[in-house]
């Protein structure tokens, strides 16, 4: 199918998107970032936005910057540059290497790191990783910008803090140390998850000091196993200890099943996959050492 | 009916056209351009044989309305070729049965020619691992990625040649 007939507008700044966006509110305005998840809802007409603001023209969403400890990435930037982006290598690699798992990289070249977190779907990448490394996100509306934290913007599937009149411009990230690792269950490498880990793992002298996992695909929003993060810290990593942080974790959970998989099946991959992330970024924690 | 002049510069050469928002660049490129040799399949990004390059760089035409792409430059499937000179994808994927049914072909072409011309020296699994971003329901992938890496070996072969005369 095709798309139903919408008005369209590239501004070139935030302050002239935010204004359309409250002046087409009643059409239903809607912001359009790389076009990749809204693009085939409109194709499929299960979105009908009347009026489409494309922000590919604000320059300012498109860049990538370092704030001291802080990595400060603009919506607008396109997963593939994200990726590749040696600043987020540095600053952010757990990002780097979700994105990887974001579809294909013909997706990835035109679909945008700000796109997929406002988009909110509860299997994607990019949601999860911003839970696990306590992100904020940066919204600007007509009274000014505001700020929300990774935990608190996830409301449900495909449901966000964006209020109505508000896009949002800016993923902050602070740096974090220690070893990193994302993992995910797909039918095949592109498609969507059934269960993706997203973990950080700081170790001193042996010892966790620190560690911070998020799950995508289990819940209604992307989780954080706060009951594995407490297991694990303050422990000389072991199998036993792993298996412990894996056991709290799984215990807090009760996916949904569809035609994919089972409640049983998807906390069966839940488990496998916790183990091998937090294995994962214990492994590169060692090496930083 | 709210229309929005768009200019493409598609396989080098440049037009404008005035379209509603909502036409899809593949619509473009195959109604307004006379393009027809993108296709359109899924119309959800999944398939792929919808595939261009904007910029060099792949994208789905089929999930991307025209009025995103205004200004950029756009190469589809009829850039391939050097007036009746095959491009080396084409002739390899001609010589190694790469065709199949040839719904795919077009989006497959573009997406190699992604891979080869940003990696020369791509492996056989690279290639493998780039492609499945492209769906083939002959599932003819063992020929195409005979043919990608064939191409890329000629292309390798003929840049080295090209390098060496000049030298």
């Amino acid at each position: 199918m095709k798309p139903p007939p919408f008005q369209y507008a590239a501004p070139t700044s935030v302050a002239e998107a935010v204004e359309l966006l409250g002046a087409h509110a009643d059409d239903d305005a809607r912001a359009l970032a790389g076009g990749q998840s809204l693009v085939p809802l409109m194709n499929f007409r299960l979105a009908q936005p009347a009026y489409l603001i494309d922000l590919r023209r604000i320059e300012e969403l498109t860049r990538i910057r370092t704030e001291g400890d802080t990595l400060v990435i603009g919506a607008m930037v396109r997963q593939s540059h994200a990726e590749h982006a040696p600043e987020i290598a540095v600053g952010a690699p757990l990002l780097a290497e979700a994105l990887g798992y974001v579809a294909h990289p013909p997706i990835r070249n035109s679909g945008t790191v700000g796109g997929s977190i406002a988009h909110a779907d509860p299997a994607a990448e990019l949601p999860a990783v911003v839970l696990a490394l306590d992100a904020e996100l940066v919204l600007a509306g007509l009274g000014g910008t505001r700020t929300v934290a990774a935990a608190d913007f996830f409301t449900g599937p495909f449901s966000t803090a964006i209020g109505s009149g508000e896009i949002l411009t800016e993923v902050r990230i602070p740096r974090r140390a220690g070893g990193h690792a994302f993992v995910e269950f797909a039918r095949t490498h592109g498609n969507f998850a059934l269960v993706g880990v997203a973990a950080v793992v700081e170790l001193d002298g042996g010892t966790v000091a620190r560690a911070s996992i998020a799950l995508s695909g289990v819940a209604p929003v992307p989780v954080r196993a706060t009951a594995a993060e407490e297991a694990l810290t303050g422990t000389v990593p072991d199998d036993a200890s792993i298996r412990a942080a894996v056991d709290a974790a799984v215990a807090g959970l009760s996916p949904a099943g569809d035609v994919h998989g089972g409640r049983e099946t998807r906390t069966d991959i839940a488990r496998s996959y916790l183990r091998r992330g937090i294995e994962l970024a214990l492994s590169r924690a060692g090496d930083r050492r | 009916m709210d229309r929005h002049d768009v200019t493409l510069t598609v396989n080098g050469r440049t037009s404008t056209v005035s379209v509603e928002p909502r036409k899809l660049l593949v619509d473009v490129l195959r109604e307004d351009l006379g393009l027809t040799g993108t296709h359109v399949g899924c119309e959800h990004g999944v398939c792929g044989t919808c595939t261009v390059l904007r910029d060099g760089e792949s994208i789905r035409s089929c999930t991307t309305f025209a009025v995103q792409v205004d200004g950029a430059e756009i190469r589809t499937v009829e850039g391939l070729a050097k007036g009746a000179e095959l491009h080396p994808l084409q002739d390899e994927f001609w010589d190694k049965q790469g065709l199949q049914c040839g719904y795919c072909t077009p989006g497959m072409l573009m997406r190699a020619c992604e891979i080869i011309e940003g990696n020369p020296d791509v492996t056989h699994d690279q290639v493998r691992e780039g492609i499945a971003s492209n769906l083939c329901r002959c599932t003819g992938y063992q020929f195409i990625t005979e043919a990608v890496c064939a191409a890329a070996a000629r292309m390798k072969a003929d840049s080295a040649e090209t390098t060496g005369a000049q030298a």
